[in-house]
């Protein structure tokens, strides 16, 4: 009966569904997320999806929102197939798509009018429309006093506040939010939802699709489709639900939804009053604990004392200096001022004693998951110098208490989250501590997992008397506290058992009497309450007079997600693209610096001048002749002379030390002999462990020898040298001492000019794929062009802020001078920058992760640039691939440019030529990257 | 401080290593095929240089002279004319030109010493350099070959025995593979263990070992011998097959010499690893400083171009960088068979910045973690 036919329910059948799902399956790779779904959900209304993590609720959601590639069945939404490009493009401005993930789809560097302004811009709002939209959004949710916040630093309500104001500032007719209120506390739960019901208020015709893990949240929903393992088990509205299943509760409807097989396993926690013992100790004390960072206090003097035995909740918002507590009592952060005890001694860092007495599971799955679940526990157990002997004992007792034994070799990525939260435990059991502190090891499990991994705490702490301070979110989790402490902005608010605490305040449930202390604490006033829709203070002329006016001036606008190209949907990516870039200290440096660092070190580094060799003679003769020979060689500027070598062992010790690069030997007699013109022999030994040096060494020492020779001969015979049969005349051209700057600097420049902007470029949209924020690409009318043309504008103008940079530097501090037009090196320079960052687009469409994305760009940027675009070989040089390559490469172009420009004397009619192959590069790189870059999630 | 401890967290660390496939590929990439196309690829002096001659002669010898020219040392010589020649060269076309004068061969007969003309593309300068060495080379054999049918030519009283030590033939290959070994060493290490006290604190493992009775000290060192082993074991096999098998160098001094003074090394770039580690918020950000760190170490250590032709400044600065001591102990160790009292000096330096380095991550490595 729990399968029965998912039909749309009765209640709605005036109005046609706003979506409708006909056998829709998804896989990632063997992963089965949704199983042949069939289903019409209602139009006008809250419509929830209820059910555990992982069951295919955020797959479903962004299918419908057009986020995800359709793989099988039809879905159609807004009267249309969503599968079809055209019709996503006609409807996705009427569509709002809010990702789980506390602001997964906001720019945490930006600030929070920046961010609305920026979804403002992408659906095509002039400034004066943006303007008195986002004032309005502000003033609704109340985040007004936090316009310049940036994201990233918002409580977790508020970013979700934020998410809402960026979804709806296009007047969408389908709202979707996937767990909007996740992690979230319950005074931000209920004004989210406050705002959402003003809203739905103002715009009747709204649809809003939510999914959510909090069934209590759920109950208030118009229409509810409940899921399991990729498949819908039922619909209804909640009360109908509640009324088949026979349940009080949705949790416990849910339950009972349950396929038999999922829920033989589910027991009802069975809640034990603790008996207190006689000898009864404090196990954990904390007196007026502080925490400052910088002028942050993120916990204001909190004081407390938790006896031997207790489960003490600790309950409050995101932010609210939970974490941080449970930091210091585990010695993790040493507080600012006020003492924490644990068994009546103060916490130190390096009591290694106390450690071992404790256990503690942070906010997220923190175990290795490179490790089998064997091997963590093995491996904690050793930590903790359990004796060896033991080990493989306790292990077994810890896999069976805790329902492991089956997983045992399994790594814990393949396993669901509440079997993972399981592991935790066991893991922070395994060394039996006294203390467990537990920081949310309920967030993100579903109620079946939640429920048994209680009981195993209710037993700890009856069984074995083990104290445990555990934070959650969940109020049916704190009312089986023995005692719970409820914090706000740093301070507790109040602490006493749940049921004295109800009490006191005079509320019907827990969460009404929190709410109550939040608010009386200001939680909900200034910053958070909702204020009245319209801030006229905020707008400084002409109020949008009503609400139709407002859908009138909107109707323009819809038409323009279909249109093809939009100057002001680019310019909008290029702001942020820039604002972001102003943000990261680390890659902004990296953009200016890097190449001028680089530019530095290979200058420097990659030098062909040799000089300042060393070398030592082995003088056997000791004649003015053999003098003047090794005079001869230290007068150059390429030889320094080291003290004589006075035997063989000397010269084979001291060339095998690399002190001397080059031993000559001469030999005795060698005066005399020349003199009588009889021939003798110069042994010369040079080092040839490098070999370019040893060759440069060879020539030096071969061209000094024979312009001795020639001296000699010419001193000789007088006037009458013993002439050459002929001359060879050689001019060095374009640079005529032979220098390695000048004939270096403008081959870096392109080098430089490339890499870096190509990989800034490629980081710039992956990071975007990472972060989760690719999804605005997805479900905003931006087209691809746009959004790669927008991404590419600012490191176009950063790479052209950097070739001056580069310019100046090889001109004036190395001093090579530029002899040709410098017009046609910048334009040059111009096109190439637009090719450079073009590859770092194309890059990106095929790379997922930051990482790969820096070695990846390195890689293909860096080889064929230096080994085949004419750097040190030319391209007539190379052969095969390499040649081929080379030939279209727009490096080689560019150094052609660059060289014709600097060393030269070239101008625009000279190379011509060169310029062509970036002019035609630049249309092909981006026609590329458009087309591969992926409008939907695959 | 526990032994145990620390055997127990580097295993950690071997075993999340053995389940990371894409690091491992890069490991054995970096020892095998990398070291090959690296010890390869080093261009051979000259290779196919673009050559065009301006024959104004058009005589027996002119035409002896052109043909001497040919693959794999030089292309086929283009034929141009005077005009042609600086236009080509503006263009990059060709590297050298070589302009034989009208009569050139009725001059010589006659003992007026004519010239020749070379002009070389000094922005090409390792092509330019050796290249036109070769260019004389070629032009005067084949002229004084010619003339020697006419005239006598002296022998000169003096000469020289040269020989090039430590690699005779002046073998690229033996000095681009052991190079290569050294920058991946250099590489690997700082990658493996960056990445691996990144990717701790992303999946907030590192907060998780600090509540056990653990100290930093003990987590850094398991890091630090762990990943130094992995990447020294590799670098044993890749002498041992690539170089000394695969590419037949021979290896003059003692190898587990070498790989003592790699230790050393390893000891020191791990711990640069952990601090650029400490330095970078995410992953991303350790790549860009990996770069902008692995570049001036391997460029200007003197493994690339010789340590003696650069500014003495940089000389100075680069005697702080490990890489620059393990250069001069790898390349005095393998090709000159360099013993340990000749590198001793190395092997303190190495040390001495070891610890400096190890100490001072160890610092940052604490504080970050507060």
């Amino acid at each position: 009966m729990t399968r029965e036919s998912p039909v749309p329910a009765e209640a709605f059948p005036a109005t046609p569904p706003v979506a409708s799902l006909v056998n829709v399956g998804l896989r990632y790779g063997k992963t089965l997320a949704l199983d042949n779904i069939t289903l019409d959900i209602p139009a006008g209304c809250m419509v929830g999806l209820i059910g555990p993590d992982g069951v295919g609720k955020s797959s479903l959601l962004s299918l419908v929102a057009g986020a995800r590639v359709v793989q099988q069945g039809q879905i159609e939404v807004l009267g249309g197939d969503i599968a079809s490009a055209r019709h996503r493009s006609r409807v996705c401005p009427q569509i709002a798509y809010m990702p789980q993930g506390l602001g997964k789809n906001l720019y945490p560097n930006l600030s929070v009018f920046e961010n609305i302004d920026f979804f403002g811009r992408l659906f095509g709002h002039d400034r004066r429309e943006r303007e008195e939209r986002i004032a309005r959004l502000l003033g609704r949710t109340g985040l007004a006093p936090f316009a310049s916040r940036p994201a990233g630093k918002l409580s977790g309500g508020m970013k979700q506040k934020l998410g809402l104001c960026c979804a709806l500032i296009h007047d969408p007719d389908l709202l979707i939010l996937d767990e909007p209120t996740t992690g979230v506390d319950p005074l931000s739960r209920r004004q989210f939802w406050d705002l959402i019901d003003d809203i739905r208020r103002e715009r009747p015709g709204m649809s809003v699709i939510v999914a959510t893990a909090y069934m209590e949240e759920a109950a208030r929903f118009d229409w509810l489709a409940a899921m399991n393992a990729g498949r819908v088990l039922a619909v209804g509205a909640p009360g109908d639900l509640l009324r088949r299943t026979g349940a009080g509760t949705l949790d416990e409807a849910f339950i009972a939804l349950l396929p038999e097989e999922s829920r033989a396993t589910y027991h009802k926690v069975e809640l034990r009053p603790r008996t207190h013992r006689p000898d009864e100790t404090l196990a954990i004390e904390a007196e007026g604990l502080t925490m400052r960072f910088g002028d942050f206090t993120a916990v204001d003097n909190v004081s407390f004392s938790i006896p031997q035995g207790e489960i003490f909740g600790f309950l409050g918002s995101n932010g609210c200096g939970k974490t941080t507590t449970m930091k210091m009592l585990t010695g993790l952060l040493p507080a600012t001022e006020g003492i924490a005890k644990l068994f009546g001694q103060q916490v130190d860092p390096h009591d290694m004693a106390v450690r071992k007495r404790v256990g503690y599971m942070s906010q997220a799955f923190s175990l290795y998951v490179e490790l089998t679940v064997r091997q963590n526990l093995d491996l904690h157990a050793r930590l903790f110098h359990l004796p060896l002997a033991a080990i493989p004992g306790r292990i077994q007792e810890m896999a069976r208490r805790f329902d492991l034994e089956d997983v045992m070799d399994v790594l814990p990525d393949a396993l669901p989250l509440g079997i993972r939260q399981r592991l935790s435990l066991a893991v922070a059991l395994i060394h039996g501590p006294e203390i467990l502190i537990l920081d949310e090891p309920t967030s993100g499990v579903d109620p079946v997992a939640r429920d048994a991994l209680w009981q195993e705490l209710i037993d700890l702490s009856r069984n074995d008397n083990v104290t445990i301070f555990i934070s959650t979110h969940f109020m049916n989790e704190a009312e089986r506290c023995d005692r719970i402490s409820l914090m706000h902005a740093g301070k507790v608010l109040v602490s006493d058992t749940p049921a004295a605490i109800v009490e006191k305040r005079g509320a019907a449930t827990l969460e009404d009497a929190f709410i109550a202390y939040l608010e009386e604490a200001g939680a909900g006033t200034a910053a958070d309450a909702p204020v009245p829709p319209v801030m006229a203070e905020n707008i400084p002329e002409a109020d949008p007079p009503s609400a139709p006016a407002v859908t009138q001036q909107t109707d323009p606008k819809r038409d323009s997600g279909a249109s093809l190209f939009d100057f002001r949907r680019m310019f909008s990516y290029a702001r942020l693209e820039g604002l972001e870039l102003r943000r990261d200290p680390i890659r902004a440096t990296l953009a200016l610096v890097g190449s001028v660092l680089l530019m530095f070190i290979i200058g420097y580094g990659i030098s062909m001048d040799v000089e300042n060799l060393t070398f030592a003679v082995l003088d056997h003769d000791q004649t003015t002749i053999s003098r003047s020979y090794s005079l001869d060689i230290a007068g150059s500027r390429y030889f320094v002379e080291r003290p004589p070598i006075t035997d063989y062992a000397d010269l084979d010790r001291r060339m095998r030390a690399g002190e001397i690069a080059l031993a000559i030997e001469i030999p005795p007699g060698f005066g005399r002999d020349v003199l009588r013109g009889r021939q003798v022999s110069i042994g010369v030994w040079y080092d040839g462990a490098m070999p370019q040096r040893a060759e440069t060494v060879r020539g030096y020492i071969q061209g000094m020898h024979q312009r001795w020779l020639q001296e000699r001969a010419s001193r000789a015979a007088g006037a009458q040298t013993s002439a050459a049969l002929f001359n060879i005349e050689i001019r060095y051209r374009y640079n005529p001492d032979v220098e390695s700057l000048p004939a270096i600097v403008p081959a870096v420049i392109p080098l430089l000019l490339l890499m870096i902007p190509a990989m800034l470029t490629a980081l710039s949209v992956v990071r975007e794929k990472e972060l989760g924020s690719i999804v605005n690409l997805y479900v905003t009318p931006t087209t691809r062009l746009e959004f790669l043309l927008g991404k590419q504008l600012p490191y176009v103008l950063l790479a052209m802020f950097n070739f001056i940079l580069l310019v100046s530097l090889a001109i004036f501090f190395f001093g090579v001078p530029l002899k040709g037009s410098f017009a046609a090196l910048t334009l040059g320079a111009f096109l190439y920058v637009i090719t450079a960052t073009g590859m770092g687009l194309l890059i990106s469409t095929f790379m997922n992760s930051q990482i790969a994305a820096i070695f990846g760009t390195s890689i293909l940027t860096l080889v064929p640039a230096v080994q085949f675009s004419g750097l040190t070989e030319p391209v007539s040089s190379l052969e095969g691939g390499g040649a081929f390559i080379g030939h279209i490469y727009p490096t080689t172009h560019f150094i052609t440019i660059a060289r014709g420009t600097f060393s030269k004397a070239l101008g625009f009619a000279d190379l011509s030529h060169a310029f062509w192959p970036l002019l035609i590069a630049i249309p092909v790189l981006l026609g590329l990257g458009a087309v591969l870059l992926k409008k939907q999630a695959s | 401080m526990s032994l145990s401890n620390i055997i127990q967290l580097g295993i950690k660390e071997l075993r999340g290593l053995a389940r990371d496939p894409v690091l491992l590929v890069l490991i054995v990439y970096s020892f095998t095929l990398s070291v090959y196309t690296a010890a390869t690829a080093m261009p051979e002096t000259l290779n196919r240089a673009p050559i065009a001659i301006v024959d104004e002669d058009r005589s027996p010898l002119s035409t002896r002279i052109v043909s001497a020219f040919y693959p794999p040392l030089f292309t086929p010589p283009e034929l141009i004319t005077r005009s042609e020649m600086d236009r080509r060269m503006d263009a990059g076309s060709d590297t050298f030109a070589l302009n034989i004068p009208p009569d050139f061969q009725r001059d010589l007969l006659a003992g007026r010493q004519p010239v020749i003309q070379l002009n070389v593309d000094a922005t090409r300068m390792s092509q330019a350099f050796s290249g036109s060495g070769y260019v004389q080379t070629i032009v005067t054999a084949e002229v004084n070959e010619f003339a020697a049918r006419y005239r006598a030519t002296g022998e000169q009283p003096v000469d020289l025995a040269m020989r090039a030590r430590f690699n005779p033939e002046l073998n690229k290959i033996w000095f681009g593979s052991v190079v290569q070994i050294i920058n991946n060493v250099t590489m690997l290490s700082i990658v493996l263990t960056g990445t691996a006290l990144i990717r701790e604190r992303e999946h907030g493992t590192v907060e998780h070992l600090l509540v056990m009775p653990i100290t930093p000290f003990e987590i850094m060192v398991g890091k630090v011998w762990s990943m130094a082993l992995v990447v020294l074991v590799a670098a044993a096999a890749s002498l041992a097959l690539v170089v000394q098998g695969f590419l037949a160098v021979p290896i003059e001094g003692s190898v587990p010499l070498f790989l003592a003074g790699a230790a050393l090394h390893l000891f020191a770039t791990t711990s640069l690893g952990i601090f650029l580690a400490t330095l970078a918020g995410s992953m991303p950000q350790f790549g860009l400083l990996l770069i902008l760190t692995l570049l001036p170490l391997n460029i200007l250590s003197g493994g690339t171009t010789p340590r003696e032709s650069m500014p003495e400044e940089v000389q100075f600065i680069m005697q702080a960088a490990p890489t620059t001591h393990f250069v001069s102990l790898a390349q005095a160790i393998l090709y000159r068979g360099a013993t340990l009292d000749i590198v001793w000096p190395q092997f303190m330096a190495l040390i001495l910045i070891g610890l400096v380095l190890f100490s001072f991550s160890l610092g940052r490595f604490r504080k970050s973690l507060k």
